[in-house]
């Protein structure tokens, strides 16, 4: 299911816009609390880019934090094959061997963030596969995914944990660069940050977290459900 | 960004490689790449903007700017610069972090008394 290809945006060069940080009310999160609140030291990957804040918040109560930017991860020119049919695809397997590799059921909770709309349509279903067995039985999985409204320039963020239930969301700033390719065609490349590559419907999401024991649905203002999915 | 400058730092240039076990009792800044362990108890280590380190580091500080692949084991602070790429696990008393920083790892904050008793 692809809702998205490809940069929509002109093909003149554009300047990066500035990196903006809003703040953002959680319910997924504010649920979660109760699990970081608790006595017993848990074991948290956090799939986001590096955030200093959430180290700093876990840490700060007794837990072990986990970070990998598995949105970065996939741009490695290195997974790029190709499929049956000759389209270019990434490698899966290898993905799983250079990423998220931990003993089985290693952690209490998972923050995903919103890689799933994000990440590469050929990683999605094996990496939340491999998330399921990472999670301790009852281990819990936030995930956020934008819902129909949301157009593909949809800008990816960055998740900082500033209280129980608040999130500060911080842009990943886009890169473009125009370069006239052999053809005299103007190409517009990403350098750097993320397209929203489609959109889940309710059912889809489901279907992705099948495995799962349960699943809990958060609905936002701003274009994003909250899920909440227990292993 | 050039090399500090100081009488007791010990450094390794960008042209250096240096592969097997590297200890000592002054401060060192790798700009080169260095394969192995480093045992620095009582001082520190920095990775340069150009430095590639494959080894498992034992120091009292450690910054990074540079790329470091392997645990960290500070006994007092872990820095890592904006530049700074780090593959391993990294247990320290306390831990500063640019923006733009890159961390695959674990990050396990021990603070003096869970040390002591050797956690």
């Amino acid at each position: 299911m692809k809702l998205f290809r490809g940069p929509s945006g002109g093909p003149e060069a554009e300047a990066p816009p500035p990196a903006q940080k809003l703040t953002r009310r959680s319910s997924g999160l504010g649920e979660l609390a109760r699990l970081w609140e608790g006595d017993e030291p848990l074991c948290v990957l956090d799939l986001g880019s590096t955030s200093a804040t959430n180290i700093r918040f876990f840490t700060g109560l007794g837990h072990k934090i986990y970070s990998e930017d598995l949105l970065v991860a996939s741009t490695d020119p290195s997974l790029v094959t190709k499929d049956e049919e000759g389209n270019a695809i990434l490698d899966s397997r290898q993905f799983l061997a250079d990423n998220l590799v931990y003993p089985a059921a290693h952690f209490d909770a998972v923050l995903c963030w919103n890689l799933p709309d994000y990440l590469d349509e050929s990683l999605v279903r094996p990496v939340m596969g491999r998330f399921w067995s990472v999670l301790k039985p009852g281990g819990v999985l936030l995930a956020f995914f934008h819902t129909k409204d949301a157009g593909p320039d949809s800008p990816c963020y960055r998740f900082h944990i500033v209280g129980k239930d608040t999130l500060e969301m911080q842009r990943i700033v886009l890169k473009r660069e125009a370069r006239r390719g052999p053809t005299g065609a103007v190409h517009t490349a990403i350098a750097d940050g993320f397209r929203l590559q489609r959109v889940f419907n309710n059912r889809h999401i489901e279907t992705l977290f099948r495995d799962f024991a349960s699943i809990k649905f958060f609905l936002a203002r701003d274009n994003v459900r909250e899920v909440l999915v227990v292993r | 960004m050039s090399a500090p400058l100081s009488g007791d730092l010990a450094q390794i240039g960008k042209s250096v490689v240096i592969k097997g076990e590297l200890s000592g009792s002054e401060d060192l800044y790798v700009d080169g790449v260095v394969e192995g362990s480093i045992a620095l108890k009582n001082n520190s280590l920095t990775v340069g903007p150009n430095g590639q380190v494959k080894a498992s580091v034992d120091a009292k500080g450690i910054v990074v700017q540079g790329k470091l692949e392997g645990n960290v084991l500070a006994s007092e602070r872990v820095e890592l610069r904006k530049s700074a790429v780090v593959t391993g696990d990294i247990t320290t008393q306390r831990i500063a972090i640019e923006e733009g920083a890159y961390l695959k790892g674990k990050v396990d904050i021990q603070g003096r008394a869970e040390k002591a008793a050797g956690k």
